[in-house]
């Protein structure tokens, strides 16, 4: 890392800014899929699609609270309901809307993946016990996201005309959300030195790898990488979903913020 | 033996509190109304993720979210726990399915109502599973097997569905001005349609006195009706809502609370089909089972191209 | 719009505990093996009821009838000396226990 630190977050800071970057992730993409439930393929799947979006937003929960606890806020909502889209921190992947099956699954997929080697990182570099136990017990939950997901993948590449063609569509379409997912910025650079963070670039190669194995054994072609890349969501730059989604999110909270809603 | 001598067997296995099982002999009309009964409770599983999960994504606190998320997905498991019963009696899951979609089959009226506010997710909680729980402790106790069986798993996980409705109602009823205007106005508009679930009077109701020499029933609907109305009358009184019944009073002989006239009229429109949201229930649902083909035959073909692969290796 | 096929019926068992026999749970519908686990595991074990979980086709079970009722378990009633409860144990040695 050659890159000049300028950065100049108190530690407190950074570990609140890591927390949310990673518990954002989870609290949208598990909103997007808690969209499908009662509406999915078959019931089977109904429950399937309920268990992830419960586990991400549980994760996301538990990752507030710890933030709101050094913070010294009063709870986990406060940074769900009470924050605006430029101040979340999440890639702008999980606010895509749910789009069909299809969709749904490539973005799980591709999320993922980078979650299962982020997470894997993460468990041996962070030196926070209370932050890498958390770590640790969501990551046992990405590992079955990451087998659920993929088996889909194979499925619908492998299976039909149509379902080969939805699914193609979906990782093209989807593509150019996948670079920010490796994007470094100061902030983690700084939480790197402070064993916070790990350098997500270097993810980029063993996630590629394996999206690419699966694409192969799915009957897939892997999406041209040389393209235009949406960056800066983690700086709070997002797609236009994300006001949508928020103001659905947030709107009963914040039409009485006083009121016990617990 | 003879299909009368049969019968007979049967009724006394039934007196004794046997239970059946789907490969004992029954009479072909205990099936059939075993079928109507326990895919019509699936449907109804199903049709009510559609009120409640309009607000999985406003509810206001991440535990209320993931609370509500996680009682809709029962419901989901519900629904299959039941489909998965009924198949026992030899009927596919598919012609079930479709016969409420395109066909004849009811599901429970009150999932006809709209969820107009948050409120309505307490009060769905408070009286609507309130109502099932009743009904579905008796269904435990079923002369069918796996019905029964069904049941009793459907009543340990669905304890926390009401307990959740009624903590968070009771903290709206004693909220603010806000949560207690939304919280008696759900209370208003769900109390008759609540009352209805237990399907029409004894009088009327053209399948209770068979069901019940079958002990696939052991209460009339008036009887579950009448100790559900026991149970909620103190329970409304412990937070502060009001039941919208002027008739509503104790008869110290009885022992119970005598309620005022229930809007029949309203109760056969619906069943009928033609209340508030029939037609809208019914469209999400067909809607999604139609957008979803396309991945159930692609999963169908990869399996089928995946054995024929297998094969051909071996 | 109807549709001409639906998935298999899988059976699912589960085991609730270590050291524990396997138990029935239910049935499931899933295209494949590796999905009948998968939906098993969604639908049976949200509350960590098992810790394992048998999957299998449900055309693939054979199962006793009812007329092979009699046949079947009756003639077990007559063999009492199959079942401890048919032998005396002294009485310093039952209160060991």
């Amino acid at each position: 890392m050659s890159k000049k630190i300028t950065n100049t977050k108190t530690d407190k800071e950074l570990i609140i800014e890591i927390l949310l970057r990673l518990a954002d992730d989870r609290l949208i993409h598990g909103h997007r899929l808690s969209e499908w439930t009662g509406h999915g393929p078959e019931l089977e799947e109904d429950l399937a699609l309920a268990n992830v979006a419960l586990d991400m937003i549980g994760h996301a929960a538990a990752l507030y609270r710890y933030a709101a606890v050094i913070e010294g806020n009063p709870d986990e909502d406060y940074y769900a309901y009470f924050r605006d889209d430029i101040d979340f921190k999440n890639v702008a992947m999980v606010e895509l809307p749910k789009g069909d099956f299809a969709y749904t699954i490539t973005r799980q997929f591709l999320f993922s993946v980078y979650s299962y080697f982020l997470y894997e990182k993460l468990i041996e570099t962070v030196e926070n016990e209370q932050f890498n136990g958390m770590l640790q017990k969501h990551f046992k939950e990405i590992k079955y996201h990451l087998r659920h997901s993929r088996e889909w993948v194979l499925r619908l590449g492998d299976g039909t005309k149509e379902s080969h063609e939805r699914i193609q569509n979906a990782f093209d379409e989807i593509w150019m959300y996948t670079g920010e997912l490796f994007s470094m910025d100061e902030t983690e650079h700084t939480a790197i030195e402070k064993n916070l963070f790990v350098d997500v670039s270097e993810l980029k190669a063993p996630w590629l790898e394996f999206v690419k194995e699966t694409l192969e054994e799915a009957t897939l072609s892997l999406p041209d990488d040389d393209q235009y890349m949406f960056t800066g969501s983690r700086q709070g730059r997002h797609t236009e979903h994300l006001g949508h989604l928020l103001a659905q999110m947030q709107f009963l909270r914040r039409s009485y913020p006083d009121a016990d809603w617990k | 033996m003879d299909t009368k001598e049969k019968s007979d067997v049967f009724q006394k296995r039934i007196d004794n509190g046997e239970k059946i099982e789907p490969k004992d002999w029954m009479p072909e009309r205990y099936r059939k109304q075993l079928i109507r009964m326990m895919s019509q409770h699936a449907h109804s599983e199903i049709v009510g993720m559609l009120p409640e999960g309009n607000w999985i994504t406003r509810a206001p606190s991440l535990k209320r979210k993931m609370v509500l998320l996680a009682k809709v997905q029962d419901e989901a498991g519900h629904g299959l726990y039941l489909y998965s019963a009924t198949e026992t009696l030899g009927v596919k899951r598919k012609d079930l399915v479709e016969d409420y979609l395109y066909g004849k089959a009811k599901y429970s009226s009150i999932f006809n109502y709209p969820t107009l506010t948050y409120a309505d997710i307490c009060v769905i909680g408070w009286l609507v599973d309130g109502a099932a729980i009743v009904n579905q402790t008796m269904l435990a106790k079923s002369s069918y097997g796996p019905y029964a069986r069904a049941n009793l798993r459907i009543c340990k996980e669905e304890s926390f569905h009401k307990k959740q409705g009624y903590e968070m109602l009771a903290k709206m009823a004693g909220g603010t001005p806000e949560q207690q205007k939304m919280a008696q106005d759900a209370v208003n508009r769900w109390w008759w349609p609540t009352l209805m679930m237990f399907g029409p009077p004894d009088e009327e109701s053209p399948n209770s006195a068979e069901l019940i020499t079958w002990a696939v029933k052991t209460k009339t609907n008036d009887e579950l009706r009448q100790s559900f109305v026991d149970r909620t009358v103190m329970e409304a009184r412990k937070i502060g809502v009001t039941l919208p019944d002027p008739d509503l009073k104790y008869n110290e002989e009885t022992g119970h609370w005598e309620y005022g006239e229930i809007p029949w009229d309203e109760f056969w429109r619906v069943i009928k089909g033609d209340g508030p949201m029939n037609r809208e229930r019914l469209k999400a649902r067909r809607k999604a089972y139609e957008e979803g083909a396309w991945v159930r035959e692609a999963a169908m073909e990869y399996a089928r191209k995946k054995k024929y692969r297998e094969g051909k290796a071996s | 719009m109807k549709t001409n096929q639906e998935w298999p019926l899988w059976e699912v068992f589960y085991q609730p505990g270590n050291g524990k026999p396997f138990e029935h749970a239910g049935s499931v519908h899933a295209p494949d093996a590796e999905m009948a686990l998968q939906n098993a595991r969604d639908t049976y074990a949200r509350r960590n009821e098992g810790i394992a979980i048998w999957v299998v086709p449900s055309d693939q079970i054979t199962a006793s009838t009812p007329e092979d009722v009699g046949p079947f378990f009756d003639p077990a009633n007559d063999k009492a000396y199959r079942h401890p409860q048919f032998y005396s144990v002294p009485r310093a040695v039952k209160k060991r226990k």
